[in-house]
């Protein structure tokens, strides 16, 4: 999988963002911090990134910002993973009964308008920290995950391997965790890399929306500030382009580490290596 | 002969497929001694698979009972697998593919026995690997599936169901899909455990020779309906029901070049559908000695000496 370049390139970025997150604070200078002097200032050897309209230091910004973000979008990815996990195999595995009823959940999940309720959730809860965000983000976006896992989940608990480990006794519990479960591994690591960049991607909606809580930093907050501020309109680009440029740079990382993972499950997508392809030439030219 | 094992007790099984049934077992009896083999013949779709699968408990009966030690099978099968497991036909799909060889083992040690310790179970372990002759069982027992040949799988698979230590196996086509060089390997080693631990043995097949180098009895079906049974020789020398007659003479002998064959092999036609099986007797479409009767009425049971028995409106009559 490491030999795809694709997969290189996506994995290094993400380690990227995740060592900035980790290591932002030591780093990155404090991003609340007014420097009077320079207001509204493209980038300059002084101020890397430029200064926002209150004289805060872009580049701290997105250092920080790079924290929050990463945080809601991994811990949102856990939550709804892991949710998916727990509704979709399960149903698959039993079928009858178990199915209907936790695949009728499923789809009430799916077909719910997901923005609005947020909204209303987001409104009730005082306080929305980037935890509460992930917690929102996960608890209404793991039914298609549920719904996929259930469909493989659904043919793998047929097979003669499954059922010779249910004749030897073995109860269901370590079926669906040792038997089923492991041949589930590429979808699910596909499944959190998507719901990755979902929760970026949300957090970031949630956050120019005026959702999330204003005091904290992340990339959300800082391109909803500069729209507060009509950073677009008075020409200050700089202020908002690095932190989109974050959000897009995170999701085109975890789609390439995607294509690897699909790789591994549908070996028809890989590419031929090199020697292949000349070997295939020589062949074809003889 | 001694009291039965596992007895199946004229079981049905009919599955829905949309609005119509698949009936796919009718009617079918059959007792299990321990220490005997009975060969279960027939053509594909002929309901083997799903008797076996019905012993084996993966649905119920849709009609009739089994009975283990005599008792009416009910409730959760944890206890019954204990008594009778299950062979697949397939080694390449009943182990799974990321669990290791030992893995399969020791899991099915640990649920049926008591093991205190690490060297217990590995001996349990290679005790299990010993019996199904792979040897030396070091080179075996870190092995994932893919790293063994098809004959070695399912010696693996026969060991996991060893560990269990039951008193019926029940093997669905245990040798088809190996090569043809490892199969009487495979038999031999199936005979070995009936007569080193009185297992009682289900062997389910389509190959008449195979059968006839196996077992005790023979048990035909066709058509989801059992045809004829009694003892091997009885019944491979002596076909009473004109399809075992057909199926005898379809598979080659040399010993048998002078009789003139029964059936002509232009006209065989094929066996019916399940969903809407023929009336009467199930093989009436493509008898040679169907009469009106057998179009009719499905016939019974006739009692022969010897245990032989057979569903023959011929041999009712006669």
């Amino acid at each position: 999988m490491l030999k795809s370049w694709k997969v290189r390139i996506g994995l290094s970025i993400l380690t990227f963002f995740v060592l900035l997150a980790v290591l932002g604070p030591v780093i990155g200078g404090d991003p609340r911090a007014n420097d009077i002097s320079s207001i509204s200032q493209p980038p300059s050897a002084h101020h890397l990134f430029g200064t926002t309209q209150f004289g805060q230091d872009v580049l701290a910004q997105t250092v920080a910002g790079a924290r929050g973000s990463m945080l809601v979008g991994i811990l949102a990815a856990a939550i709804g993973t892991l949710i998916a996990i727990l509704v979709g195999v399960p149903a698959g595995y039993f079928g009858g009964a178990v199915d209907n009823g936790l695949n009728f959940f499923t789809n009430l999940f799916l077909v719910m308008p997901v923005l609005p309720l947020i909204l209303i959730v987001a409104g009730y809860v005082q306080g929305t920290g980037p935890f509460v965000i992930a917690l929102i983000i996960g608890l209404f976006g793991w039914s298609g995950g549920a719904r996929t896992l259930r469909a493989q989940s659904l043919s793998l608990s047929s097979r003669d391997f499954v059922l010779a480990m249910r004749m030897i006794g073995e109860p269901h519990r370590r079926l669906i965790f040792f038997e089923v479960l492991p041949h589930l591994t590429g979808w699910i690591s596909a499944m959190f890399l998507h719901g990755m960049i979902g929760g970026v991607m949300a957090e970031a909606g949630l956050a120019f929306l005026g959702i999330t809580d204003s005091g904290s930093i992340s990339w959300g907050t800082m391109i909803q500030a500069a729209q507060q501020q009509s950073a677009v309109l008075r020409g200050l680009w700089w202020w908002f382009v690095p932190p989109g440029l974050c959000i897009a740079l995170i999701g085109t990382a975890a789609t390439l580490v995607n294509f690897g993972v699909d790789e591994i499950s549908n070996p028809k997508l890989r590419q031929a290596r090199r020697s292949v392809v000349v070997r295939a030439r020589k062949v074809v030219e003889a | 002969m001694s009291q039965p094992v596992l007895e199946a007790r004229a079981v049905s099984k009919h599955f829905p497929a949309g609005r119509s049934t698949v009936r796919a077992v009718e009617d079918a009896t059959l007792a299990l001694q321990p220490g005997r083999i009975v060969a279960l013949v027939g053509e594909s779709g002929s309901g083997k698979t799903t008797l076996a699968r019905l012993l084996a408990r993966f649905y119920p009966p849709t009609s009739g009972e089994i009975r283990l030690h005599g008792e009416t099978v009910k409730g959760k099968p944890r206890a019954y697998y204990s008594d009778v497991q299950l062979i697949f036909q397939d080694p390449f799909g009943s182990l799974n593919p990321l669990h290791r060889v030992r893995y399969n083992l020791e899991r099915a040690v640990k649920l049926h026995h008591a093991v205190r310790s690490r060297a217990e179970l590995d001996q349990k372990v290679t005790e299990l690997l010993e019996r199904v002759s792979l040897t030396p069982t070091e080179q075996y027992l870190d092995k994932f599936p893919h790293e063994l040949s098809g004959g070695q799988r399912q010696r693996v698979v026969i060991a996991r169901a060893l560990a269990v230590e039951p008193k019926v196996l029940l093997g669905d086509e245990p040798i088809s899909m190996l090569d043809v060089s490892i199969r009487l390997e495979m038999l031999n080693l199936l005979d070995r455990l009936r007569t080193e631990d009185g297992l009682a043995l289900l062997y389910i097949t389509h190959d008449i020779a195979s059968a006839r180098y196996l077992c005790d009895d023979i048990v035909v079906m066709y058509a989801g309906r059992m045809v004829e049974g009694g003892l091997k020789e009885d019944v491979i020398a002596n076909p009473l029901h004109p399809y075992t007659q057909l199926l005898i003479d379809s598979s080659p002998d040399p010993e048998r070049r002078d009789r003139p064959n029964l059936f002509d092999a232009e006209d065989l036609g094929e066996p019916p559908s399940l969903i809407d099986p023929p009336a009467g007797c199930r093989f009436h479409p493509r008898c040679p000695f169907a009469m009106n009767k057998c179009r009719t009425e499905t016939p019974p049971r006739t009692e022969l000496p010897e245990g032989r028995w057979t569903h023959c409106w011929l041999q009712e009559n006669a």
